[in-house]
């Protein structure tokens, strides 16, 4: 198995062992709604701690550098982000805790990344931003860290349902030499250690995510292809319309999950 | 025309061979083998004996068989991480006949079809593998001979 379940790096010493001692078992706190747990609750005490912290988050200097994109004119129209939405932590409360969105006017599914992307070239007539990009994972950090702490609520029926289903088989589907599905990880097998890692659920509250093994924040899209490729499975593009669907599907099996972006992750 | 029409004729003679062999032989790019009552393959893949210090390195290669990435092994206890998403081996030759163990390493679907354990002989039936893996087996047919070899050790 290729992938972190190969990967031997250094900070696994630091990341095994004991785990949280902030919680006693079974307690978690706004981090567990009922069978739900967030990966927070599958890390060590140090990685719980690097993301409390403001300023022990190293993903909180992307969330900075959004900050200041979002107050800054780009493209012809001459405009900013501020210019339309004005104060993110009033307009942008709900948007981490509910996209992916259907989006009535192109007629699919869309998450934070595309709806960034559409603002940019047709209301600023700016480029778009590649995923994984320093400014892309600025700008989603940044719009969803202003719905810290909100319950995750996807809405998955109405013209949302056919883009849900498609994720859920997709949860469930074997792929790859290794022939496992999402599920048999996730699911089946969620805190029981896999070589040097503890699995969790596998949920998408935290995203973008700081991890530790990468040195950056990385998409979820990013997450779902490196899942993928560990099962020597060939991944999606990230922005791929199976990866929206999936997108869906994780974010509303962790609802009710608060919103950490950006959590930090072995 | 001709290659088409030819084509589809071989391909009804796969299918028709197919159905009358799903019985109990399965037929893929690897070797054929014969599934007893769906609980064991009896017969060794290879003539070449298995050999349990090869086969041991097969299970450990990270690249191979990774076997303790979900299974402890007591006597391997010099090496890092062992996982829990399998049952431990240990005593593993006490419980199961060397053809029951052989059909869990070849194809462990046969016996639980929800199994997340791989098959470490098989090359049908995926989705989307990597290019580089596309139509090999994760293991060579005398590694899983060896393989087997080294599980025999496992007595209590
Ligand atoms: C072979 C096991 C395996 C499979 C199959 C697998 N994953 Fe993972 N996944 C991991 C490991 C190991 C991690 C890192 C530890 C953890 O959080 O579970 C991880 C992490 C994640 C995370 C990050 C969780 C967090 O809290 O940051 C998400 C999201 C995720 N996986 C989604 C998926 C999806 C979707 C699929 C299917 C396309 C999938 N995984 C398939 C092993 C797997
Ligand atoms: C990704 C996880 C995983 C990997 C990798 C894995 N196994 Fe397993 N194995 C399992 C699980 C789970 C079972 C339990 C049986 C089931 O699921 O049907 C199992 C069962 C077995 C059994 C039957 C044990 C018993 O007591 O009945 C044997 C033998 C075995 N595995 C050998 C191996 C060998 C040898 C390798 C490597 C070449 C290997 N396994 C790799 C998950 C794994």
């Amino acid at each position: 198995m290729k992938g972190e379940i190969t990967a031997l790096a250094t900070i696994v010493a630091l990341t095994t062992g004991a785990g949280a001692i902030a919680f006693a078992a079974d307690d978690w706190g706004k981090f567990q709604v009922e069978d739900r747990r967030s990966g927070y609750t599958y890390a060590t005490a140090e990685t719980q701690a690097m993301q409390d912290d403001e300023f022990a988050n190293p993903a909180m200097l992307w969330v900075e550098h959004g900050e200041e994109a979002w107050n800054k004119v780009d493209g012809e129209a001459g405009k900013s982000c501020n210019s339309c939405h004005g104060n993110a932590a009033e307009t942008m409360k709900t948007v981490g805790s509910t996209y992916p969105v259907f989006a009535k006017d192109i007629g699919k599914l869309e998450n934070v990344e595309d709806r960034i992307n559409r603002c940019r070239t047709d209301n600023m007539k700016a480029k778009a931003w590649k995923y994984d990009s320093q400014n892309m994972l600025g700008m989603v950090s940044y719009v969803k860290r202003q719905s810290l702490g909100q319950p995750m609520s996807v809405k998955i029926d109405g013209e949302a349902a056919p883009w849900f289903e498609k994720g859920k088989a997709f949860y469930t589907q074997r792929r790859g030499q290794l022939d496992m599905a999402c599920s048999h990880c996730h699911v089946d097998n969620a805190g029981n250690m896999i070589r040097a890692n503890t699995l969790s659920q596998g949920q998408g509250n935290g995203f973008p995510t700081y991890r530790l093994k990468w040195q950056k924040p990385g998409s979820l899209h990013r997450r779902f292809r490196g899942c993928n490729k560990q099962v020597r499975a060939r991944p999606f593009k990230t922005g791929s319309d199976e990866y929206l669907a999936l997108e869906l599907y994780v974010m509303w099996r962790g609802r009710g999950l608060p919103v950490e972006t950006p959590a930090v992750r072995n | 025309m001709q290659t088409k029409m030819s084509r589809r004729a071989y391909g009804s003679i796969a299918l028709a061979g197919a159905l009358t062999l799903a019985i109990n032989v399965v037929w893929a790019e690897t070797m054929k083998y014969e599934v007893v009552d769906g609980e064991a393959i009896n017969a060794a893949l290879t003539d070449q004996a298995g050999d349990a210090a090869n086969g041991k390195k097969v299970f450990l290669n990270r690249k191979k068989g990774n076997c303790l990435a979900c299974h402890v092994v007591s006597s391997l206890s010099d090496q890092p991480f062992h996982g829990e998403v399998g049952p431990p081996l240990d005593g593993v030759a006490d419980r199961l006949s060397p053809g029951e163990m052989r059909l869990r390493v070849v194809n462990p679907k046969v016996v639980n079809a929800d199994t997340i354990m791989p098959a470490f002989y098989r090359t049908d039936g995926f989705e989307r593998v990597l290019k580089d893996f596309e139509g090999k087996p994760m293991l060579s047919a005398q590694e899983v001979e060896d393989v087997l070899a080294y599980l025999q050790t496992m007595k209590e």
